[in-house]
């Protein structure tokens, strides 16, 4: 590239006022351009529905909501219940199959025993003043946070569009999802 | 260093936990103008490093103090913009 500025010698070369013109009009394009991707964008996957995996996309779309993120979770499969309005105040913990539990899989297994380590973890979750699944949900709807009930699950489990929170977007599908997730600058499976 | 601003408001979130003392944060500096400064009072110990946190990613508000009491930690955020 030369330093040079060359006369404008040949006869189809721009003038100056040309060329300033030029300038303005991409710099006026170039602003709506970055403006209109200003917002940064999170999606989130949400597929499970026990009680502890249900904290993660929620506590990270309301605090993404804070930092002026535009939010969108889309559930699915277990992660509907989330979503439902009667169902997610009575989201279960596993006992089987978390060696991390107080009780050996083999006592976990007995039954009535989700309902006991439930109970524990509710306990934990109030005497701690830890946000409830309902509150992080009205939160996070209020701070403006798309949630998105998956179509083909809805049908699948039997629920009526109506048994979701106010707020909550049916009728969409993996292509919503894909597409929200080509559009955000973070994408979460959880 | 408290002396060289003034508190418009203050929120108390003492008892919440992750995320509430950010997400209420918001919603109360949502209500400031610009220049003023919220002063949240938070029990969560989390919340030092959070309140940090958030005031650095999210634009049109910037971190002015943070005190680490014996139970309460002090937070004064201002809104820039």
């Amino acid at each position: 590239m030369s330093t040079d500025t060359p006369d404008a010698s040949a006869d189809d070369a721009p003038s100056r006022a040309e060329l300033a013109a030029r300038v303005d009009e991409l710099e006026d394009s170039l602003a709506e351009a970055t403006s209109d991707d200003d917002g940064k964008k999170m999606s989130i996957i949400s597929t499970k529905g026990t009680l502890d995996m249900a904290y993660p996309p929620l506590i990270l779309a309301s605090t993404a909501a804070a930092f002026g993120y535009e939010v969108t979770v889309f559930h699915t499969f277990w992660g509907l219940d989330i979503l439902h309005e009667e169902r997610s105040k009575n989201l279960k913990l596993s006992s089987v199959g978390n060696p991390n539990m107080p009780v050996p899989n083999v006592v976990a297994a007995l039954p009535g025993m989700d309902r006991v380590t439930t109970k524990m973890m509710e306990k934990k979750i109030d005497d701690n003043d830890t946000a409830t699944i309902e509150e992080l949900l009205e939160t996070s709807l209020d701070m403006g946070v798309e949630f998105q009930a998956c179509q083909m699950t809805i049908n699948l489990m039997d629920y009526d569009e109506d048994d979701f929170y106010d707020g909550v977007t049916t009728g969409v599908g993996a292509a919503t999802a894909l597409q929200d997730m080509a559009d955000a600058d973070i994408q979460l499976l959880v | 260093m408290s002396a060289e601003f003034d508190i418009t408001e203050t929120l108390d979130v003492k008892g919440a936990s992750c995320p509430m003392p950010v997400v209420k944060a918001k919603s109360a500096i949502d209500d400031l103008a610009a220049g003023e400064v919220l002063e949240v009072l938070a029990t969560d110990p989390g919340s030092m490093s959070d309140i940090d946190g958030w005031a650095s990613g999210t634009e049109g508000i910037e971190l002015v103090d943070q005190e680490e009491g014996d139970d309460v930690y002090t937070h004064y955020v201002r809104k820039t913009e």
